[in-house]
Protein backbone atom coordinates (compact mmCIF):
# COMPACT_ATOMS: atom_id res chain seq x y z
CA UNK A 1 0.00 0.00 0.00
CA UNK A 2 1.07 3.73 -0.99
CA UNK A 3 -0.45 5.27 2.35
CA UNK A 4 1.15 3.26 4.83
CA UNK A 5 0.96 4.71 8.23
CA UNK A 6 4.00 5.58 10.45
CA UNK A 7 3.01 3.18 13.26
CA UNK A 8 5.18 0.23 14.85
CA UNK A 9 4.60 -3.00 12.84
CA UNK A 10 3.41 -4.75 15.53
CA UNK A 11 0.94 -2.61 16.44
CA UNK A 12 -1.00 -2.02 13.63
CA UNK A 13 -4.57 -3.45 13.82
CA UNK A 14 -5.18 -2.89 9.81
CA UNK A 15 -2.24 -5.56 8.38
CA UNK A 16 -1.93 -9.32 8.66
CA UNK A 17 -4.88 -11.02 11.43
CA UNK A 18 -6.20 -7.96 11.53
CA UNK A 19 -6.88 -7.29 7.90
CA UNK A 20 -8.85 -11.03 7.90
CA UNK A 21 -10.72 -9.41 11.10
CA UNK A 22 -11.30 -6.27 8.97
CA UNK A 23 -12.96 -8.82 6.23
CA UNK A 24 -15.44 -10.88 8.48
CA UNK A 25 -16.70 -7.31 9.83
CA UNK A 26 -17.19 -5.84 6.57
CA UNK A 27 -19.11 -9.16 5.46
CA UNK A 28 -21.35 -8.88 8.65
CA UNK A 29 -21.65 -5.13 8.43
CA UNK A 30 -23.27 -5.89 5.00
CA UNK A 31 -25.24 -8.93 6.22
CA UNK A 32 -26.57 -6.64 8.96
CA UNK A 33 -27.08 -3.61 7.24
CA UNK A 34 -29.10 -5.31 4.70
CA UNK A 35 -31.10 -7.17 7.02
CA UNK A 36 -31.89 -4.61 8.64
CA UNK A 37 -32.65 -1.92 6.35
CA UNK A 38 -35.32 -4.57 4.63
CA UNK A 39 -36.58 -5.29 7.63
CA UNK A 40 -37.05 -1.17 8.85
CA UNK A 41 -38.08 -0.91 4.84
CA UNK A 42 -41.15 -3.43 4.78
CA UNK A 43 -42.79 -4.19 7.91
CA UNK A 44 -41.02 -2.08 10.70
CA UNK A 45 -44.32 -2.24 12.55
CA UNK A 46 -44.14 -5.81 13.51
CA UNK A 47 -40.93 -6.04 16.00
CA UNK A 48 -39.37 -2.30 15.92
CA UNK A 49 -37.23 -3.33 18.94
CA UNK A 50 -35.59 -6.06 16.98
CA UNK A 51 -35.56 -4.08 13.92
CA UNK A 52 -33.85 -1.01 15.93
CA UNK A 53 -31.20 -3.62 17.31
CA UNK A 54 -30.94 -4.98 13.97
CA UNK A 55 -29.96 -1.51 13.00
CA UNK A 56 -27.95 -0.89 15.69
CA UNK A 57 -26.03 -4.10 14.62
CA UNK A 58 -25.05 -2.62 11.62
CA UNK A 59 -23.70 0.86 12.25
CA UNK A 60 -21.52 -0.61 15.10
CA UNK A 61 -20.02 -3.33 12.96
CA UNK A 62 -19.49 -1.04 9.77
CA UNK A 63 -17.82 1.70 12.67
CA UNK A 64 -15.77 -1.41 14.20
CA UNK A 65 -14.63 -2.28 10.73
CA UNK A 66 -13.88 2.18 10.10
CA UNK A 67 -11.70 1.62 13.64
CA UNK A 68 -9.59 -1.36 12.40
CA UNK A 69 -8.99 -0.51 9.03
CA UNK A 70 -7.82 3.01 10.54
CA UNK A 71 -5.27 1.67 12.87
CA UNK A 72 -4.76 5.15 14.75
CA UNK A 73 -4.91 5.72 18.46
CA UNK A 74 -8.15 7.04 18.13
CA UNK A 75 -9.26 4.07 15.29
CA UNK A 76 -8.19 1.82 18.25
CA UNK A 77 -10.32 3.14 20.63
CA UNK A 78 -13.88 3.22 18.44
CA UNK A 79 -13.03 -0.56 17.53
CA UNK A 80 -12.02 -1.06 21.36
CA UNK A 81 -15.70 0.54 21.79
CA UNK A 82 -17.17 -0.87 19.29
CA UNK A 83 -16.02 -4.53 19.64
CA UNK A 84 -17.36 -4.31 23.71
CA UNK A 85 -20.55 -3.21 22.68
CA UNK A 86 -21.13 -5.89 20.71
CA UNK A 87 -19.77 -8.14 23.12
CA UNK A 88 -22.13 -7.10 25.39
CA UNK A 89 -25.12 -6.82 23.02
CA UNK A 90 -24.77 -10.51 21.69
CA UNK A 91 -24.55 -11.79 24.99
CA UNK A 92 -27.70 -9.81 26.49
CA UNK A 93 -30.11 -10.12 23.22
CA UNK A 94 -28.56 -13.68 23.82
CA UNK A 95 -29.99 -14.03 27.52
CA UNK A 96 -33.03 -11.43 26.98
CA UNK A 97 -34.00 -13.86 23.43
CA UNK A 98 -34.36 -17.00 25.42
CA UNK A 99 -35.55 -15.33 28.87
CA UNK A 100 -38.25 -13.02 26.77
CA UNK A 101 -38.82 -14.46 23.29
CA UNK A 102 -41.57 -12.01 22.97
CA UNK A 103 -39.13 -9.23 23.03
CA UNK A 104 -37.87 -10.20 19.72
CA UNK A 105 -40.60 -12.05 17.93
CA UNK A 106 -38.29 -11.76 14.66
CA UNK A 107 -34.74 -12.72 14.45
CA UNK A 108 -31.55 -10.58 14.93
CA UNK A 109 -28.37 -10.91 13.84
CA UNK A 110 -28.24 -11.30 17.74
CA UNK A 111 -30.70 -13.37 18.77
CA UNK A 112 -29.40 -16.90 20.45
CA UNK A 113 -26.18 -15.29 21.01
CA UNK A 114 -25.88 -15.31 17.26
CA UNK A 115 -26.93 -18.83 16.38
CA UNK A 116 -28.44 -17.45 12.82
CA UNK A 117 -24.75 -16.91 11.92
CA UNK A 118 -23.02 -19.68 12.84
CA UNK A 119 -22.18 -17.95 16.24
CA UNK A 120 -20.15 -15.48 14.33
CA UNK A 121 -21.34 -12.50 16.19
CA UNK A 122 -20.88 -14.06 19.36
CA UNK A 123 -16.59 -15.02 18.34
CA UNK A 124 -16.34 -11.56 16.77
CA UNK A 125 -15.95 -9.07 19.69
CA UNK A 126 -13.89 -11.51 21.37
CA UNK A 127 -11.04 -11.80 18.56
CA UNK A 128 -11.71 -7.95 18.26
CA UNK A 129 -10.90 -7.74 22.09
CA UNK A 130 -7.98 -10.47 21.77
CA UNK A 131 -6.48 -8.70 18.72
CA UNK A 132 -6.42 -5.31 20.21
CA UNK A 133 -4.87 -6.52 23.00
CA UNK A 134 -2.33 -7.95 20.82
CA UNK A 135 -1.46 -5.02 19.24
CA UNK A 136 -0.96 -2.78 21.98
CA UNK A 137 1.53 -0.54 22.27
CA UNK B 1 -34.76 -28.40 -5.03
CA UNK B 2 -36.01 -31.06 -7.43
CA UNK B 3 -36.44 -30.59 -11.50
CA UNK B 4 -40.23 -29.32 -10.66
CA UNK B 5 -39.26 -26.32 -8.52
CA UNK B 6 -36.33 -25.55 -10.54
CA UNK B 7 -38.31 -24.81 -13.76
CA UNK B 8 -39.84 -21.83 -11.97
CA UNK B 9 -36.05 -20.37 -10.22
CA UNK B 10 -33.33 -18.50 -12.49
CA UNK B 11 -30.74 -19.50 -9.71
CA UNK B 12 -31.96 -22.81 -9.01
CA UNK B 13 -29.61 -24.69 -12.11
CA UNK B 14 -26.63 -25.52 -13.55
CA UNK B 15 -24.74 -21.99 -12.73
CA UNK B 16 -25.93 -21.83 -9.28
CA UNK B 17 -24.58 -25.27 -8.33
CA UNK B 18 -21.01 -24.26 -10.18
CA UNK B 19 -20.99 -20.95 -8.60
CA UNK B 20 -21.01 -23.01 -5.13
CA UNK B 21 -19.19 -25.73 -6.33
CA UNK B 22 -16.29 -23.33 -7.48
CA UNK B 23 -16.60 -21.47 -4.87
CA UNK B 24 -15.28 -24.12 -2.05
CA UNK B 25 -12.85 -25.16 -4.33
CA UNK B 26 -11.05 -21.44 -4.23
CA UNK B 27 -11.57 -21.80 -0.58
CA UNK B 28 -9.94 -25.19 -0.29
CA UNK B 29 -7.38 -23.84 -2.17
CA UNK B 30 -6.67 -20.57 -0.21
CA UNK B 31 -7.05 -23.13 2.82
CA UNK B 32 -3.90 -24.78 1.66
CA UNK B 33 -2.43 -22.14 0.84
CA UNK B 34 -2.99 -20.21 4.50
CA UNK B 35 -1.77 -23.36 6.38
CA UNK B 36 1.62 -23.83 4.14
CA UNK B 37 1.57 -19.27 4.94
CA UNK B 38 1.57 -18.94 1.29
CA UNK B 39 0.23 -15.21 -0.14
CA UNK B 40 -2.64 -15.30 -2.49
CA UNK B 41 -1.41 -16.78 -5.82
CA UNK B 42 -2.42 -16.63 -9.34
CA UNK B 43 -5.27 -19.63 -9.08
CA UNK B 44 -6.77 -17.57 -6.23
CA UNK B 45 -7.16 -14.79 -8.14
CA UNK B 46 -8.04 -16.49 -11.13
CA UNK B 47 -10.46 -18.55 -9.11
CA UNK B 48 -11.97 -15.28 -8.24
CA UNK B 49 -12.42 -13.99 -11.59
CA UNK B 50 -14.22 -17.29 -12.55
CA UNK B 51 -16.61 -17.07 -9.75
CA UNK B 52 -17.39 -13.88 -10.22
CA UNK B 53 -18.32 -14.52 -13.97
CA UNK B 54 -20.26 -17.19 -13.08
CA UNK B 55 -22.04 -14.87 -10.97
CA UNK B 56 -22.62 -12.36 -12.86
CA UNK B 57 -24.01 -14.68 -15.02
CA UNK B 58 -26.25 -15.77 -12.71
CA UNK B 59 -27.48 -12.61 -12.00
CA UNK B 60 -28.25 -11.74 -15.65
CA UNK B 61 -30.05 -14.70 -15.66
CA UNK B 62 -32.27 -13.91 -12.44
CA UNK B 63 -32.92 -10.45 -14.36
CA UNK B 64 -33.79 -11.75 -17.45
CA UNK B 65 -36.05 -14.27 -15.84
CA UNK B 66 -37.53 -11.39 -13.84
CA UNK B 67 -38.35 -9.59 -17.23
CA UNK B 68 -40.18 -12.63 -18.51
CA UNK B 69 -42.60 -11.85 -15.87
CA UNK B 70 -41.12 -14.62 -13.13
CA UNK B 71 -41.19 -12.70 -9.56
CA UNK B 72 -39.61 -14.01 -6.26
CA UNK B 73 -41.65 -14.44 -3.37
CA UNK B 74 -39.22 -12.03 -1.39
CA UNK B 75 -38.28 -9.29 -4.05
CA UNK B 76 -36.49 -7.00 -1.53
CA UNK B 77 -34.21 -9.71 -0.35
CA UNK B 78 -33.79 -11.40 -3.16
CA UNK B 79 -32.34 -7.86 -4.74
CA UNK B 80 -29.82 -8.11 -1.67
CA UNK B 81 -28.78 -11.02 -2.10
CA UNK B 82 -27.90 -10.70 -5.64
CA UNK B 83 -25.99 -7.62 -5.33
CA UNK B 84 -24.51 -8.72 -1.95
CA UNK B 85 -23.37 -11.83 -3.82
CA UNK B 86 -21.63 -10.47 -7.10
CA UNK B 87 -19.84 -7.95 -4.65
CA UNK B 88 -17.97 -10.70 -2.76
CA UNK B 89 -15.43 -11.88 -4.80
CA UNK B 90 -14.10 -8.18 -6.00
CA UNK B 91 -13.73 -7.67 -2.08
CA UNK B 92 -12.04 -10.91 -1.54
CA UNK B 93 -9.88 -9.87 -4.21
CA UNK B 94 -8.97 -6.14 -3.10
CA UNK B 95 -8.36 -7.40 0.27
CA UNK B 96 -5.85 -9.95 -1.05
CA UNK B 97 -4.08 -8.13 -2.89
CA UNK B 98 -3.72 -5.68 -0.32
CA UNK B 99 -2.25 -8.20 1.94
CA UNK B 100 0.03 -10.22 0.15
CA UNK B 101 1.10 -12.68 3.05
CA UNK B 102 -0.79 -16.00 4.51
CA UNK B 103 -3.59 -13.95 5.47
CA UNK B 104 -4.59 -12.79 2.21
CA UNK B 105 -5.12 -16.65 1.12
CA UNK B 106 -7.01 -16.77 4.70
CA UNK B 107 -9.18 -13.84 3.56
CA UNK B 108 -10.10 -15.54 0.21
CA UNK B 109 -11.11 -18.86 2.37
CA UNK B 110 -13.43 -16.84 4.37
CA UNK B 111 -15.12 -14.99 1.60
CA UNK B 112 -15.34 -18.08 -0.90
CA UNK B 113 -16.69 -19.92 2.48
CA UNK B 114 -19.64 -17.59 2.47
CA UNK B 115 -20.32 -16.98 -0.79
CA UNK B 116 -22.41 -20.83 -1.02
CA UNK B 117 -24.35 -19.46 1.83
CA UNK B 118 -25.55 -16.56 0.04
CA UNK B 119 -26.29 -18.55 -2.95
CA UNK B 120 -28.53 -21.08 -0.80
CA UNK B 121 -29.75 -18.21 0.71
CA UNK B 122 -31.11 -16.27 -2.83
CA UNK B 123 -32.30 -19.40 -3.64
CA UNK B 124 -34.22 -19.65 -0.74
CA UNK B 125 -35.89 -15.94 -1.65
CA UNK B 126 -37.20 -17.86 -4.61
CA UNK B 127 -38.13 -21.00 -3.81
CA UNK B 128 -41.08 -20.14 -1.00
CA UNK B 129 -43.23 -19.31 -4.27
CA UNK B 130 -42.92 -21.77 -5.64
CA UNK B 131 -42.83 -24.53 -2.81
Amino acid sequence: MAERVRVPERSRTNAGPGRLLIAVYILFAIAATSRAGLQIATRFGEAPVAYTLSALAALIYIVAAVGLARAGAAGRRVALACCTVELVGVVGVGVLSIADPELFPDETVWSGFGSGYGYIPLVLPILGLAWLWRTRT
Amino acid sequence: MTSAAAAGSPVDGLLATLSIVLSLLVAAWALVATLRHRAPDRVQFAGLTALEVVLLGLAVLALVTLGGGDRPDEPGAFFGYLVTLVCLPPLAWVLARMEPTRWGSAIVCAVCLVTPVVVVRLQQTWEVLGG
